[in-house]
């Protein structure tokens, strides 16, 4: 049963579930949080891809396999290209009649994390989002290599401390900004793209369910809070992804068509960042005077941002 | 359903032209690919059967080479038949994923109109991209003019797709002067041509959604290694396989092939030992030298790999002197060929001499001249009953001689 008829968290975590408990994820990692609500959310049969990250090494170590669905994974770049073969397969076969069961809906989805995604993997997303296969891609978004241990990925936000780019007495870490995935996402044309977060589940779900509903290329980047690399306890996940939304340091919105932006989450009270850089060892380095200036900065952009989505929900251009 | 082809017992085609209708006649359900020279026209050729509606397959023309083996690869995994092309840099930017084809046991077909590899850029013909692809488990198969490059493609599928095989297939060919060398070629009718390449047989697709499958799992050192054992048996193995489907093409075209091609060979005194189109430069010699009563004659890998240390060794064994032609730039070691010709005679009793020629580097010209010079060195080596030379030379280099290493055995 799909997560659209289902009233509450209780109800999900009875739900029938394609995403097998069993994997290797660190306690308190948000990747399966999020993969499981993916596969939870259509009852459509899925084919999925897996950049090569800590999603994949954690749930697909021979002879065991977390996922109830056909699932491959070939590189750390190519997870977009290895769907694009797949459905362009299905096109194929359907159309000369040489799949085993025609009528079966099926619906084609990649998952990276943010290194494979926005570096080492951009081209090769690009190129599928280019060429309109009906899929969609959805970058687990921790701000880090996290599975080699931490280092800077150009999604790691100004200030954190990564192993790559450190703060010390010279450095108060990676001193730049993080890529906007989101707008360049959009600006491929795609028909449906959208930020989302595991805290707010049933917009994420709702989410999910547009892209896998919509024709043509999508595009999903979830924030996947890091307990290991941003130095939080296993326990507060969602607390932190919480600070991340109401901070705005985590806009939850999505783009329709490459130009229709909704805001879907408006916090109530917004919190300033700062509360949610001092919940985090990784920006530890900052409260520090000598770096206070980074964390205004940080505010600033933030507020920057949220300035210009609501001026282009606004704008309804 | 594709729109008919009309197509002629006789065809003038060059290599790239007969591969392309290769494929369409194949009716692969995908081709993901890139252009690159010199094996462009294939992907363009493709495109016009496409835009003129003789292909029921899908046609996705990516970003690069990588993305391009990258997409057959989940192509191949969603249960279909899949096919490219490509060349020398292209080539280098796949190598990644070939290893991944091969590991997933995926049979994709790889056409690759053979390139040098830069630096200098070169945008002719040498087997660089050849040899780099040789350790990455997949069947290389070779064809030394435009006919068996069509051949070779038919087979190709075959080949790769039997169950009792399941990996992928390259088919050479030399750039420009196979890939773009117009000659006489007798096709198969479409009808024919699809029944000996028959219906694509699935193996563990991922659309059968009764049955999910995992592809590209994680193994380090408690499975890694029984993976890669059952991977290059399932490559020896594929030799019974390949005599079977040469001797299947044979039947239905008169055009049998074999694992190792011998030219005169029978009573040869001295052979060469070539890949590519440099077989028939070679074999033009030894024709010509037999006319003036020298035994020569002319071995050739068909099927580079599995290489045929068996066969080579049965051809060779009972030759004195034989040249081993390498088509790519050694880096500081002896030719590939030449390596692996001599590991195979080793455990013969004569143990011929064996010497190593580098030639042709980025498409310089090997005509019958050289080829029978190097026979006539060979007949030097057999008259002296040693290597009068270095073991290995460059022929046809400019400038001042260059060759390494003196024979030990004078």
């Amino acid at each position: 049963m799909a997560i659209t008829s289902i009233k509450n968290l209780k109800e999900f975590s009875t739900n029938n579930d394609r995403f097998e408990g069993a994997h290797l994820l660190c306690p308190g990692c948000a990747h399966s949080m999020i993969v499981r609500e993916l596969m939870n959310c259509t009852d459509d049969n899925l084919v999925i891809s897996t950049n090569t990250g800590c999603l994949e090494v954690s749930t697909a170590v021979y002879p065991y396999t977390s996922w109830d669905t056909s699932w491959i994974h070939i590189g750390f770049e190519n997870a977009a290209t290895a769907i694009s073969g797949a459905e362009a397969m299905y096109k194929a076969r359907k159309r000369k009649g040489t799949l085993k069961d025609p009528d079966a809906p099926v619906k084609f989805v990649a998952f990276g994390g943010d290194g494979s995604t926005y570096d080492i993997g951009f081209q090769w997303l690009s190129g599928a989002m280019e060429r309109g296969h009906d899929f969609t891609y959805i970058c687990l978004d921790n701000e880090n290599y996290a599975n080699t241990g931490g280092q800077r990925s150009s999604s790691t936000p100004i200030g954190a401390t990564t192993t790559t780019a450190q703060a010390g007495s010279h450095s108060y870490g990676k001193k730049e900004k993080k890529k906007d995935i989101v707008s360049i996402m959009a600006a491929h044309g795609a028909p449906y793209v959208a930020q989302l977060a595991p805290n707010k589940w049933k917009s994420m779900a709702q989410g999910f369910q547009k892209a896998l509903g919509t024709e043509g290329p999508c595009f999903i980047n979830t924030v996947s809070a890091c307990t290991t690399e941003w130095r939080f306890d296993p326990k507060d996940t969602i607390h932190i992804t919480d600070l991340a939304t109401d901070s705005l340091m985590f806009p939850i919105y999505e783009i329709i068509d490459g130009h229709e932006l909704n805001i879907l989450y408006r916090p109530k009270n917004v919190i300033p960042v700062e509360e949610y850089l001092a919940a985090q060892g990784r920006y530890k380095h900052l409260f520090k005077p000598e770096h206070k200036h980074v964390i205004e900065s940080i505010q600033k952009e933030i507020d920057q941002k949220w300035e210009m989505l609501q001026r282009r929900e606004e704008a309804r251009i | 359903m594709a729109e008919k082809y009309e197509i002629k017992e006789t065809e003038v085609w060059d290599g790239n032209y007969a591969i392309s209708q290769a494929l369409r006649q194949a009716q692969v359900d995908v081709v993901a690919a890139y252009p690159i020279t010199p094996s462009t026209p294939i992907v363009e050729n493709y495109g016009n059967y496409v835009a003129n509606g003789y292909i029921d397959g899908e046609f996705v023309m990516v970003e690069s080479e990588h993305a391009a083996m990258s997409g057959c690869v989940g192509a191949a995994a969603a249960g279909g038949r899949v096919a490219t092309a490509t060349s020398s840099q292209g080539f280098a930017l796949m190598v990644e994923v070939l290893y991944q084809a091969s590991g997933m046991r995926l049979p994709i077909v790889l056409t690759v109109a053979n390139r040098a590899l830069a630096s200098p850029l070169n945008v002719r013909g040498d087997h660089s991209d050849m040899y780099l692809g040789r350790d990455s488990g997949w069947i290389q198969l070779d064809a030394f003019n435009a006919e068996e490059a069509y051949d070779m493609t038919l087979c190709a599928f075959r080949i790769g797709e039997h169950l009792n095989v399941r990996l992928p297939v390259m088919v050479h060919q030399d750039g420009f002067l196979t890939s773009h060398t117009a000659q006489n070629i007798h096709p198969l009718s479409d009808e024919e041509a699809y029944r000996f390449v028959g219906d694509y047989k699935c193996v563990d697709e991922m659309l059968d959604f009764t049955r999910p499958v995992t592809y590209g799992a994680q193994t380090e050192e408690d499975w890694h290694f029984e993976h890669k054992a059952k991977q290059h048996k399932a490559l020896m193995d594929s030799r019974a396989i390949i005599d079977e489907v040469f001797a299947e093409y044979g039947k239905l075209t008169g055009r049998t092939y074999n694992r190792v091609e011998n030219y005169l060979m029978e009573d040869a005194e001295v052979a060469i030992v070539a890949l590519g189109s440099s077989v028939e430069t070679c074999r033009l010699a030894a024709e010509e030298l037999r006319a003036e009563g020298i035994k020569a004659g002319v071995v050739a890998p068909r099927c580079f790999r599995p290489f045929p240390f068996d066969a080579i060794r049965e051809a060779l064994k009972d030759v004195k002197a034989i040249a081993c032609l390498d088509r790519s730039s050694p880096g500081g070691a002896m030719g590939a060929l030449f390596n692996e010709v001599s590991a195979a005679l080793y455990s013969t009793q004569a143990r011929p001499m064996v010497t190593n020629f580098i030639y042709g580097l980025g498409g310089r010209d090997f005509a019958v001249k050289e080829a029978k010079r190097i026979f006539m060195e060979q007949k030097a080596h057999v008259d002296a009953g040693h290597i009068t030379t270095s073991i290995q030379q460059f022929s046809g280099l400019r400038g001042p001689k260059l060759g390494f290493f003196e024979t030990k055995r004078s």
